[in-house]
């Protein structure tokens, strides 16, 4: 690997700058993520940072199930990012929807909209949690790990029509 | 100044070879005395490099070719223009410089901002359209005390920088270099004038349709701009007739780096202001600290 091949991981795996889009998220997981800034967990120190454009950003970190009403912003978004980058699904409700599983206003989870790389469990994860998701999204964006396999699309029997009122 | 003498200013000291470093260092030194303020760690020390060094390596987002060379051609010319303004400080005043060079210098230091404006107004996002008008009207309110103080150093020996280093008295230096560092932390965005950019409020500002390469070259305009800057008060402010050369240089770049700390614990300590207010503040404050030294510099105090 050539001097500019290494030079070029290093400031990968050393730079990662967030975007975060809400994608209906009930703010708790925003919340421990902006927790991250403070100096108690100062992720500036891991040269991360967040950034207010999307053109800016390596890293989308999406929270919250993917709303219908979210979901082209969500599109638009993730095309503004210059490559390479990389998702990380905040909490539970990109993972898995969640208590909002099976919500006709939901299309979520996230992996049936974006390629997801890295997952961060929780409801709402804990800063340290949000921490070492971020850190492995670097490492692949420095190609230092591989991207996770995409995996098959999940299944969500979709609920019977109740007929509004009912 | 000979065309040898131009290219060494221009490509090794203080041109590129210094202040391409030195605008990193600067960049981390901000960062990390506003951490260390804020009771944070803060960023490693290559942390600038290597955030430059990834933008480079970021693939741009596709435009059409003429959006496209319009806003690489703009973020290309702020960093030229700035990289043409550290050139022409005068940190060896003895044979240095030409008549005029001031002049050119306050062009080459208003060419930056001013193709920011552009380019805020160019990548047709409304976020950058708010951030450039307000560059905009930053210019127009910071800029007059700035230059009244420039004019007021200027008095007494002519409108070159070498004169203006060695000849204004004491008083008036003073006078005008306090103006000058009021001007400052608005020139470079930072607290509490750091409306232009205003990070999260205005998305960013005019940089917002910015990516890759093309931000790469505005970040690295923007850490240019903060060598051209502390560099002019260094050597407007500490002139050191007839001594060696070594110490010239020592004393130019530790009260940049000076500078730099005066500045970053201005802006940690401080909140943004509004668009109006500034404007008032330096018409106002500032003004009256510049017609204050243009006084003095008239009746040759």
């Amino acid at each position: 690997m050539s001097f500019l091949d290494s030079l070029m991981r290093t400031a990968r795996r050393r730079s990662p700058w967030l975007f975060h889009a809400n994608a209906g998220s009930c703010n708790g997981c925003d919340v421990e993520f902006l927790t991250c800034l403070t100096p108690r967990y100062d992720v500036e120190q891991l040269g991360i940072r967040l950034e207010a454009s999307p053109r800016h950003a390596d890293i989308l970190v999406v929270s919250g199930p993917v709303t219908r009403t979210t979901l082209e912003a969500l599109e638009t978004v993730y095309a503004q990012i210059p490559n390479p980058k990389v998702v990380v699904a905040l909490g539970s409700c990109p993972a898995s929807c969640n208590v909002f599983a099976g919500s006709p206003t939901i299309v979520g989870p996230l992996d049936r909209v974006l390629p997801v790389d890295v997952y961060v469990p929780g409801c709402p994860p804990r800063p340290d949690a949000i921490i070492a998701g971020i850190a492995e999204a670097a490492a692949i964006l420095a190609g230092d790990k591989p991207r996770p396999e995409p995996m098959a699309l999940p299944v969500i029997e979709d609920q019977p029509e109740t007929g509004g009122q009912q | 100044m000979t065309l040898l003498r131009g290219l060494f200013q221009l490509l090794v000291f203080p041109g590129a070879v210094y202040a391409i470093p030195a605008a990193f260092f600067m960049v981390w030194m901000q960062r990390k005395l506003n951490a260390r303020l804020q009771g944070r760690i803060g960023p490693p020390f290559f942390q600038p490099f290597f955030d430059f060094v990834k933008l480079l390596g970021k693939e741009p987002i596709p435009r059409t070719p003429l959006q496209g060379f319009v806003m690489t051609g703009l973020p290309i010319g702020a960093v030229g223009a700035t990289l043409g303004a550290i050139a022409l400080l005068p940190i060896f005043p003895s044979d240095a410089g030409f008549p005029g060079d001031l002049v050119l210098l306050v062009g080459l230091i208003e060419i930056g901002p001013l193709l920011s404006v552009l380019a805020g107004f160019a990548s047709r996002s409304l976020w950058g359209g708010i951030g450039a008008s307000r560059e905009a009207v930053m210019t127009v309110a910071y800029n007059l005390p700035f230059l009244t103080a420039l004019i007021a150093l200027a008095v007494t020996s002519g409108f070159s920088l070498t004169g203006m280093a060695t000849g204004a008295s004491l008083p008036v230096r003073f006078l005008a270099l306090a103006a000058i560092l009021l001007c400052l932390p608005a020139k470079l965005h930072l607290n509490p004038f750091s409306i232009a950019s205003a990070e999260q409020e205005i998305y960013a500002g005019a940089t917002t349709e910015f990516d890759g390469p093309r931000l790469a070259l505005w970040e690295l305009s923007h850490a240019l701009e903060w060598v051209v800057l502390a560099g002019l008060v260094a050597v407007l402010g500490f002139p050191i007739v007839g001594a060696p050369w070594p110490l010239h240089v020592l004393a130019f770049v530790v009260i940049s780096l000076g500078i730099v700390v005066l500045l970053s614990v201005a802006a940690a300590a401080t909140a943004r202001l509004k668009l109006a207010q500034t404007a008032r503040w330096f018409w106002l404050w500032g003004l009256l600290v510049a017609l204050a030294a243009l006084v003095l510099a008239f009746v040759r105090v």
